[in-house]
């Protein structure tokens, strides 16, 4: 069975560590928030300016002008900081920040990703994702395995328009936890609960690579 | 001391005309200068150049420029929140820069500091890179990317003084700081307009010497993106 958004989420989650700065990007990144266990303190980046991000406000305290990356409404929390956007990718240029989480349409089996724009279609920007995809030394991508049709969104090289190349070193899909090799490849780490190495076989274009007995993830 | 303060909105941008380039603060709707981008809306100037992070929504912010067509080309790193620019932008009507958000902000400070150019990884190897001078550095490749040149920098302050002195509140910060630096002409609209000697020299986060014109803002309605809230 393949996981939900949440629970992709919270398989991410398990990869903080205690002490680590994090950006989280737009949609499943931001889920990732929920899952942090309380045994450990991080500090959310947002790339608007802001360390330190806290939880959404109570109804009525909502402030104009305190916002994330997302544009949603959000608090500070003790020990929070707030700077222009320059220092903001100053600091992720600087490899300050220890992870970032976004998502990705598609990624390639040397680690490329694609997902600011569809030709002809969608174009809404790469916002800070080509600076982040640039200098993060540690990325992890929250996506989508594969599309309705069951088409791989895993491939040899990506048919969009890139956001940053050979990058990507880590992948969380509904179906499996999958590592980038440095030479290329996507090698298979961990497989979401009832679902078969046959199936991520199938449903991986790029180069899958299959060693030994390949574990299920644990979620709780 | 010199005095910076002009009388408002229409004052501050009554050079602004067909064809100037120019910089608006803000991130989202977030911090951006409502009063001149009403005035330059009732101005009706065109061919403008706008140099911002996003183009506002459709019925607010810049999206109010955009609808009266009177933005010929649009520098920012993010799009998606107004359809209206998403159509003039897939029809050809209105020629679009899609940058990253860091070489953005960076490009203004680069232009506040004096430096020509700055190199930045962000980019490398995508469609941003093309036409671009590439140079590497301890192995690794680097975009060179030029420092704006606008000939006004519009932004939004929460506090500022007469001498042009300018302190910004929580994430409304976001690019006014490195735009206030960044324009041939800086104009500040503020919440609170003090006298010179009130705010704390320590806690100034623009200098005057860069503001040019500043005035106290009226009717700011602050409007949110998206509201996102708890229960208690």
């Amino acid at each position: 069975m393949s996981l939900s958004k949440e629970q992709i989420a919270q398989r991410i989650a398990k990869e903080i560590k205690d002490g680590y700065y994090v950006n989280l990007g737009i949609g499943i990144p931001t889920l990732v928030a929920n899952y942090i266990p309380d045994n450990i303190n991080i500090v959310l980046q947002s790339e608007n300016g802001l360390l330190g991000m806290g939880p959404f406000p109570f109804e009525g305290e909502e402030d104009a002008d305190l916002i994330n990356a997302g544009k949603q409404t959000i608090t500070t929390l003790p020990g929070s900081s707030i700077f222009d956007s320059a220092m903001s990718f100053g600091m992720i240029r600087a490899q300050k920040v220890d992870l970032t989480i976004l998502g990705a349409m598609e990624v390639s089996e040397n680690g490329d990703i694609a997902n600011w724009k569809i030709p002809g279609k969608m174009v809404k920007g790469m916002g800070g994702a080509m600076d982040l995809v640039a200098s993060a030394k540690n990325i992890i991508v929250a996506m989508q395995h594969i599309n309705k049709a069951g088409e791989s969104k895993l491939l040899p090289a990506c048919t969009l328009p890139l956001t940053g190349v050979k990058c990507i070193k880590k992948v969380v899909t509904e179906l499996a936890v999958l590592d980038i090799l440095p030479e290329g490849g996507f090698k298979l780490l961990e497989i979401a609960p009832g679902v078969s190495v046959d199936f991520i076989r199938q449903s991986t274009l790029g180069k899958l690579i299959v060693e030994g007995e390949i574990p299920e993830m644990k979620l709780d | 001391m010199i005095n910076k303060v002009v009388s408002g909105a229409e004052e501050a941008i009554r050079d602004i005309s067909d064809g100037s380039t120019i910089m608006l603060g803000g991130f989202g709707l977030c911090g951006i200068p409502e009063n001149c981008i009403n005035a330059l809306v009732s101005k009706k100037v065109s061919d403008l150049t706008c140099i911002s992070n996003n183009a506002g929504v459709d019925d607010f912010g810049i999206g109010l420029m955009l609808k009266q067509r009177q933005v010929k080309k649009m520098i920012s790193s993010y799009v998606g929140e107004n359809a209206e620019f998403e159509r003039q932008l897939l029809s050809g009507e209105l020629e679009v820069e899609l940058i990253p958000q860091g070489t953005l902000a960076t490009r203004c400070l680069a232009a506040g500091y004096g430096m020509p150019a700055i190199f930045t990884p962000a980019g490398v190897g995508t469609e941003v890179a093309e036409g671009k001078e590439i140079r590497n550095f301890n192995g690794k490749d680097y975009l060179m990317e030029f420092a704006f040149d606008a000939d006004f920098a519009i932004v939004k302050a929460w506090k500022g003084d007469t001498a042009g002195n300018l302190i910004f509140r929580s994430t409304s910060r976001n690019f006014n700081p490195v735009m206030a630096m960044a324009g041939k002409i800086t104009i500040a609209e503020v919440e609170e307009l003090v006298e010179a000697g009130t705010l704390d020299p320590d806690y100034i986060h623009t200098p005057g010497i860069y503001v040019h014109r500043i005035f106290q803002g009226k009717n700011y309605e602050k409007r949110i993106e998206q509201r996102t809230v708890r229960k208690r």
